[in-house]
C-alpha cells in the first residue's frame, strides 16, 4: 500500500472542560495543573495544530483526552463527527497515531517489530506487517536492512524518535497527537526532525494535534497554533502569522516574547519576497563589455557566472579588467547561497555571518535567480507588512 | 580417608537420590513460580494489596522447617506434600517480591506508549509487562531454586522415603560421623545448584537477547 494515499480527520473541541478534585480545595487557588477550562477549538483535516503555553496549561490532557488516555469532565470531542466518548478506547487508539516525549519503544522488541505493534495490534498479515515496517523506516529515513533487527537500546535518541514516528503512522491513521515529541533531543537532532516531519507531511497531509512548551517550535510546525494559558484556557487560536502580529492578550504577546516580529521573518521564505536584478557576466565573456554594464549600475559588484548560469562570485566594478576576458579566478564567493525555500530568518542570518549586505538565491540546479538584499528583507518587517500578504504575493524574479 | 569401597557399592543409591532430589525441588520451584505470578499479578494490579501479600510471605519464611513438618505430619502423612509445602512456601517470599519488582521496573514511558497505542490490559501485561519483567524473575528463579536445592536436605528428617541427597547427610551423621557418606550427599548437592543456576543464566540469555546488547556493542566495538 502507498504511504501518499492517507485520509485525514477533523478534530472538533466542544467546550471540552478537565478539572481536577484538589487534594485539599481552597478558596481563590489556582487551577490545578493540567486542568482545561472550556476548551472549543476545530482542527481542520489535513492541518498541524499546535498547542502551546506553559508548563501545566493543560496542553497534554487536552490532547490525550482525545485518544481518551484521560477522560473530560465536560463537553465533548468529536473526531470526524464521532463523539470519542462513544469509542471503544482501545479500536479509538489504534486509529490514532501517538508519539510522546519519551518515545516508549518497547525495549524487548526489534525496531522492525515496535514499528509494526499497532499492525500487529490489529492482526494484520505476518508479511505485510514486516513489508509495512521496512515501507516505514525506509520513509523516516532509516535504512531498513540495517536498523530492522536492532534493539532500541542501539539507537541514538534521534533515531529513536524516529522510530516513534514511524511506529506512529504504521497503520496510516488519519490522526496523530504528538506529545513534545521533540523535546528530549538535542538543537541540531530536533531542527533536523521538525524539517523531516514537515517534509513528511507535505506528502502525506494527516491531521496532528502537537503539543509544545516552545513557541519557536509553535510557529515553525503548525499551521494553526493554539495559545493555552494555565487554568486551561485558550487565548487565542489562529495561524501563526495572525498570532505574531495580532496577538489577541498581553499574555500571547508576552508569550511570543518582545521579538516577535524577528519570529514572523522565519514564516517567510526567500521564495515569498521580490528579489533584485544584479548584472551579471559569464567566465570567457569580454571584460570590457561587462565592465561597461556594471558601472551604468548602481550596485558596485558584478556577479560572475559559470557556463551553467552558476553563481561563482563577486567581482567589485573596479576590479572588472578594461579588456580581456572574465576568468574565475577574478571573483571572490562571499556572499551565502539561498534558495526558494530558506526561511528569511535563516538568510538574515547567513548573511550576517558573512558579514555581506546580499544573499545569492539559486534554483534546484543551482542557477542563479536574483539576489536578496538586507533592505528587503527589512521591507517585509515593516509593520505595514502582513506576512501572510507576502506569502501570498510576489514570486520573486529577476537575475 | 575415603571409603571406596562403600562408593562403588552405592552408586545406584547415590543416582537414584540425585534424581530424587532434583524432583523435590523441581515441584517446589514449579508450585512456588505459579503460586507467585498470580499473587504477584494480583499485587501489581491491586497496588494496596502488596504490602499485604509480601509480608505474608515474608513471615511464611520465618517458620522453621522443622516445627512445620512435625505439624503437617498430622494432616497430610509422611506424604510428598508434607515434604513440598514448606519448600514452596520458601519460595514465594524471594518469587512474589522479584516478579512484583519486574512488572514496577517498566519505565512508565513504555506503559504509556503501550496504552496510547490501542493494548488491552491483557495484552498489555502478556507483550510488554511480563517481557520486560524477565531479567529479574530469571534472577528470582536462581535465588530460589539454588536455595530449595540446598533446602531439600532436610526433608529427610520427615522419613527416610525424602531428603534427596540429604539421606546421606542425615544417615552418615546418624552413624557417628561417616564422612565418605556425608560428602556423597553433600557434594553432588552443591553441583546440582551451580548446575542449575548455570542453566537459568544460559536460559536468560537466550530469551532476552534485548537485554544483552550493550554487551554486544561492547563486544563488537
Amino acid at each position: 500500500m502507498g504511504v501518499g494515499a492517507s485520509r485525514a480527520a477533523v478534530v472538533e473541541y466542544q467546550h471540552v472542560s478537565k478539572r481536577y478534585a484538589a487534594a485539599r480545595p481552597q478558596r481563590g487557588s489556582p487551577a490545578a495543573p493540567g486542568a482545561v477550562n472550556d476548551l472549543s477549538l476545530t482542527v481542520p483535516a489535513g492541518k498541524i495544530c499546535v498547542l502551546v503555553g506553559p508548563s501545566g496549561c493543560g496542553k497534554t490532557t487536552s490532547l490525550k483526552m482525545v485518544n481518551r488516555l484521560i477522560e473530560p469532565t465536560g463537553g465533548r470531542i468529536l473526531v470526524d463527527g464521532v463523539d470519542v466518548a462513544g469509542r471503544d478506547a482501545t479500536e479509538l487508539r489504534r486509529e490514532i497515531g501517538y508519539v510522546i516525549q519519551q518515545v516508549g519503544l518497547f525495549p524487548h522488541q526489534t525496531i522492525g517489530a515496535n514499528v509494526a505493534v499497532v499492525p500487529r495490534l490489529l492482526r494484520w498479515p505476518a508479511a505485510r506487517q514486516r513489508e509495512r515496517a521496512e515501507e516505514l523506516l525506509a520513509l523516516v529515513g532509516l535504512e531498513p536492512a540495517i536498523y530492522r533487527d536492532r534493539y532500541p537500546a542501539q539507537l541514538s535518541g534521534g533515531e529513536r524518535q524516529r522510530v516513534g514516528v514511524a511506529r506512529a503512522l504504521a497503520a496510516d491513521p488519519p490522526l496523530m497527537l504528538m506529545d513534545e515529541p521533540f523535546g528530549a533531543v538535542d538543537p541540531i537532532v530536533r531542527e533536523r526532525l521538525q524539517n523531516e516531519l514537515l517534509r513528511l507531511q507535505a506528502e502525506l497531509a494527516k491531521t496532528i494535534l502537537f503539543v509544545t512548551h516552545d513557541i519557536d517550535e509553535a510557529i515553525k510546525m503548525g499551521d494553526l497554533v493554539a495559545v493555552m494559558q494555565a487554568g486551561g484556557r485558550l487565548e487565542q487560536f489562529g495561524p501563526p502569522a495572525q498570532i505574531l502580529a495580532a496577538p489577541a492578550s498581553a499574555f500571547v504577546a508576552e508569550f511570543v516574547g518582545a521579538d516577535r516580529g524577528l519570529k514572523r521573518l522565519s514564516l517567510s521564505r526567500v521564495g515569498d519576497v521580490a528579489l533584485q536584478p544584479v548584472v551579471t557576466a559569464r567566465v570567457g565573456d569580454p571584460a570590457g563589455e561587462a565592465r561597461a554594464r556594471t558601472f551604468a549600475d548602481p550596485f558596485p559588484y558584478l556577479l560572475l557566472l559559470d557556463a551553467a548560469d552558476r553563481p561563482i562570485g563577486w567581482i567589485s566594478q573596479r576590479h572588472v579588467p578594461a579588456s580581456g576576458v572574465l576568468e574565475a579566478s577574478l571573483a571572490t564567493p562571499m556572499s551565502p547561497l539561498l534558495d526558494r525555500r530558506t526561511t528569511l530568518k535563516d538568510a538574515l542570518s547567513m548573511m550576517l555571518d558573512a558579514d555581506v549586505q546580499t544573499g545569492i538565491v539559486i534554483d534546484r540546479t543551482g542557477r542563479l535567480r536574483g539576489v536578496l538584499s538586507v533592505e528587503a528583507i527589512a521591507a517585509a518587517l515593516r509593520p505595514d507588512a502582513d506576512p501572510g500578504a507576502i506569502a501570498a504575493g510576489t514570486a520573486g524574479a529577476g537575475g | 580417608m575415603i571409603d571406596w569401597g562403600w562408593l562403588a557399592g552405592h552408586v545406584d543409591a547415590i543416582a537414584y537420590r540425585t534424581g530424587q532430589h532434583l524432583y523435590l525441588a523441581a515441584i517446589a520451584v514449579g508450585v512456588g513460580f505459579a503460586i507467585s505470578l498470580v499473587l504477584a499479578l494480583v499485587a501489581a494490579r491491586r497496588r494496596v494489596l502488596y504490602p499485604p501479600i509480601s509480608a505474608l510471605a515474608g513471615i511464611l519464611y520465618t517458620i522453621p522447617s522443622l516445627a512445620l513438618f512435625a505439624a503437617l505430619i498430622s494432616i497430610t502423612g509422611f506424604s510428598v506434600v508434607t515434604a513440598e509445602v514448606p519448600l514452596v512456601m520458601y519460595t514465594l517470599v524471594i518469587l512474589v517480591r522479584n516478579i512484583v519488582a519486574g512488572l514496577d521496573g517498566v519505565p512508565a514511558e513504555v506503559l504509556e506508549a503501550a496504552d496510547g497505542m490501542g493494548h488491552t490490559r491483557r495484552q498489555r501485561l502478556w507483550r510488554v509487562e511480563l517481557p520486560l519483567a524477565v531479567p529479574l524473575i530469571v534472577a528470582g528463579l536462581r535465588l530460589a531454586t539454588v536455595s530449595t536445592i540446598g533446602l531439600v536436605t532436610i526433608t529427610g528428617t520427615i522419613s527416610d522415603a525424602f531428603g534427596g541427597l540429604g539421606y546421606f547427610i542425615l544417615d552418615g551423621y546418624h552413624r557417628g560421623g561417616f564422612p565418605t557418606e556425608m560428602y556423597a550427599g553433600a557434594l553432588p548437592s552443591i553441583l546440582l545448584a551451580l548446575g542449575a543456576d548455570f542453566l537459568f543464566v544460559r536460559a536468560q540469555r537466550r530469551i532476552t537477547p534485548w537485554a544483552q546488547t550493550r554487551a554486544l556493542e561492547a563486544t563488537a566495538s
